[in-house]
């Protein structure tokens, strides 16, 4: 049974679309770059301890495009405001993948806006090792697929993207996919400075990455490791870029006591 | 109408099986590049557009694809100064430069104006946004595709038009000191002809600008859909759009004997031809349709000149090309869904006798001010590529262009783009002819 609502808000002089449910203390949730799938089982279960603030990305459908908004960091300054105008920094985030990036860049603009981070397979740094996968050169399907280690197994997978997608989704893709490269095209995913600025940051910050991931290697992670001054890398094994569907109760787990501590 | 000759230049010398096993053109490793045959073909292919001066033909039309064995023309303004010195007399077009790719609008001012002076100003600019793929090579961010365009597009008649030194602060392009020495011989600045195939954005953008629009061998009704549309635009802004607005170019290969036309006219599909161009996820790179283009896309049958279709998109999805292929067996059904082109009037081959009628219905539908042949594609000897033009030339542009006279197809030199006024609330003329549409077949 959902517990949670979407409203439009007006902050940040734009109209933003929030997702917001369960109670508890507040909890901001920053998705990725295929956009909000929706309220998962990950979800249901942190719903009971703290109240999840989505707000859905700006350009990808639900929430107008803001036309100045031309990085990741810009984006994260968009949210920071946000935050302020709604009186709830500090605050604890979870970011996954492109919304990591977008958390990285708040907390290294200004390192006191969140108290704790989880930054599930972050982009934003470029890897020591290997690269962040181009999903701008797959189609949508097989940029989806690539996002799981084993899309057949993986029960919320099929639920979120089974069947035949309808021209409202693959409209929706497309939203996600143009509004991403508008802001992260170049740098591939990355921004040179966030390392160098995020530097000496001690946000408690949780790196989470499943060991099977196709779109962040765990370069992005060392990455950041070796940013962050207060920082620990859960790896959840068998996983691949969404942990959070693929080992739900390992994923809850893990964030859970982090967010907890 | 002005007749024009046009060539991808493709790169002759590339297996077959190299581009059906890469699925498309876009993309074959640059290992198969041969320096040797590439350095002939570049001097050939110059000769050859020399030689379509020297037969007659008013313009002679040039491109540029990157990274692409399908084009040879990667750099066209390289190309297009050499014909501005080796040519007297043909209007020399390019169909056209990729602004948002190149991303260098003062820098293309400066090509360009050298290029409309070197041959005193017979330079037709037009300008493109690039193909998808490109966008991959370039680096160029789709998603500010269109915008590139525009604001280069309006930043380069500016540097050509206004006097300098001045500075430019705008979205995606900034310049500190705008005063190019160069400036075109023609004035206010050269014609411009935007080609395009699918999107009906460019379609409004030219009939505001009052550029001609040349229809890259799109399918005879949906072009005529595309000329009303622009006509409708135009008449927004207060003028009656005629031949001299349209250009309409399409394959086509004359030989001696129907057989041999036939046979030649096969190349056009040489490797899957214009719809393996590139493959879909590089034909469609984020941003750079518009949500209108893409559901068009999504849903169109059968693919398109430079595009995609819905079952090539399917079987993408399906990963259905890591099944082992006959690709004598592809080739096979590449020649054979020709004959439905040919059909369609996507491609004309013939002799004389047969080309002539088809290019004369194709005219009376259409009713372009310009008419431009695009020759074969593939492994075509040079021979049977010159052979092409010159019966194109002496067997069948002398008919066109009395036709073109008859039916009254005034060409942009003959008649201003948007000179003929249209007053507030009279209804605009019809500016393409339906009516043989159902004789062909094709409605």
């Amino acid at each position: 049974m959902a517990n949670w609502t979407k409203d439009v808000i007006k902050a940040a002089n734009t109209e933003l679309s929030i997702v917001r449910g369960g109670s508890g203390k507040p909890l901001l949730i920053l998705h990725d770059e295929l956009g909000y799938p929706g309220w998962m089982a990950w979800n249901a279960w942190l719903a009971d301890r703290r109240e999840e603030i989505i707000p859905l990305q700006p350009g990808f459908g639900q929430s107008a495009r803001v036309d100045w908004v031309r990085s990741y960091r810009d984006l994260g300054g968009l949210y920071a405001q946000v935050l302020r105008e709604l009186n709830l920094a500090p605050i604890d985030v979870i970011g996954f993948s492109a919304g990591g990036f977008i958390a990285a860049e708040m907390a290294a603009a200004c390192p006191h806006v969140f108290s704790r981070m989880v930054l599930v397979a972050p982009m934003g740094i470029k890897p020591q090792d290997g690269e962040i996968l181009d999903f701008f050169e797959l189609t949508i399907r097989r940029h989806l697929r690539a996002t799981v280690a084993d899309p057949e197994n993986t029960p919320e997978f099929g639920r979120i993207y089974g069947g035949e997608m309808t021209p409202e989704q693959f409209e929706a893709f497309e939203d996600a996919r143009a509004e991403t490269a508008r802001l992260g095209w170049e740098p591939y995913m990355h921004n040179p400075s966030l390392p160098h600025l995020l530097y000496g940051v001690r946000t408690p910050t949780l790196l989470v990455w499943g060991t099977r991931d196709q779109v962040v290697p765990r370069g992005c992670i060392d990455g950041y490791r070796a940013a962050l001054a207060n920082c620990r890398v859960v790896e959840i094994d068998g996983a691949g870029h969404r942990p959070e569907i693929e080992r739900e109760a390992e994923f809850s787990r893990a964030v859970g006591g982090f967010l907890a501590e | 109408m002005k007749i024009g000759y046009f060539t991808e230049r493709p790169y002759r010398w590339l297996p077959e099986e190299v581009v059906l096993k890469n699925r498309a053109f876009f993309g074959v490793s640059n290992r198969y590049f041969d320096r040797d045959k590439a350095a002939d073909d570049y001097n050939y292919y110059l000769d050859e557009y020399c030689y379509a001066e020297e037969l007659g033909f008013d313009v002679v039309a040039l491109n540029e694809h990157h990274g692409n064995p399908f084009c040879m023309g990667s750099v066209m303004n390289v190309e297009a100064a050499v014909l501005a010195y080796r040519t007297k007399r043909v209007k020399i077009v390019l169909i056209g430069n990729p602004l948002p790719v190149i991303k260098h609008p003062l820098r293309m001012a400066e090509e360009l104006a050298e290029i409309d002076l070197i041959s005193r100003g017979r330079l037709i600019t037009g300008w493109v946004r690039g193909a998808g793929s490109e966008q991959f090579f370039n680096n160029a961010n789709p998603a500010y595709n269109r915008e590139y365009f525009n604001e280069a597009h309006d930043f380069i008649v500016q540097a050509w038009t206004r006097p300098g030194p001045w500075r430019y602060e705008g979205k995606h392009f900034h310049y500190r000191h705008v005063n190019p020495w160069a400036l075109p011989y023609q004035k206010p600045h050269p014609p411009m002809w935007i080609p395009g195939v699918i999107s009906p954005e460019t379609v409004k953008w030219c009939a505001e600008h009052r550029y001609p629009y040349i229809g890259l061998g799109t399918m005879l009704g949906p072009t005529c859909d595309l000329w009303d549309y622009y006509a409708d635009e135009a008449a927004k802004h207060g003028y009656q759009a005629g031949p001299e607005n349209f250009g309409y170019l399409i394959p086509t290969v004359v030989a001696d004997s129907q057989e041999k036309a036939d046979k030649i006219a096969e190349n056009f599909v040489y490797g899957g031809g214009q719809n393996a161009f590139s493959a879909p996820e590089f034909t469609m790179p984020p941003g750079y349709n518009s949500k209108s283009a893409i559901r068009a896309l999504a849903k169109q049958p059968t693919g398109s000149w430079l595009g995609v279709s819905g079952e090539k998109l399917t079987q993408q999805a399906r990963g259905g090309d890591e099944a082992p292929v006959d690709y004598a067996e592809v080739h096979r059904k590449l020649v054979a869904g020709l004959e439905k082109v040919k059909r369609n009037y996507q491609v004309i081959a013939g002799t004389p006798a047969t080309v002539t009628p088809k290019i004369k219905s194709i005219l009376k539908i259409l009713r372009p001010g310009v008419f431009i042949m695009f020759s074969v594609q593939g492994p075509v000897s040079n021979e049977e590529r010159m052979a092409s033009m010159r019966l194109f030339a002496q067997e069948v542009m002398p008919a066109l262009h009395d036709y073109a006279k008859e039916i009254d197809l005034p060409d942009p030199f003959q008649r201003t783009p948007g000179s003929v006024v249209l007053r507030a609330g009279v209804k605009r003329d019809a500016v393409a002819d339906r009516g043989p549409l159902t004789e062909l077949g094709l409605r």
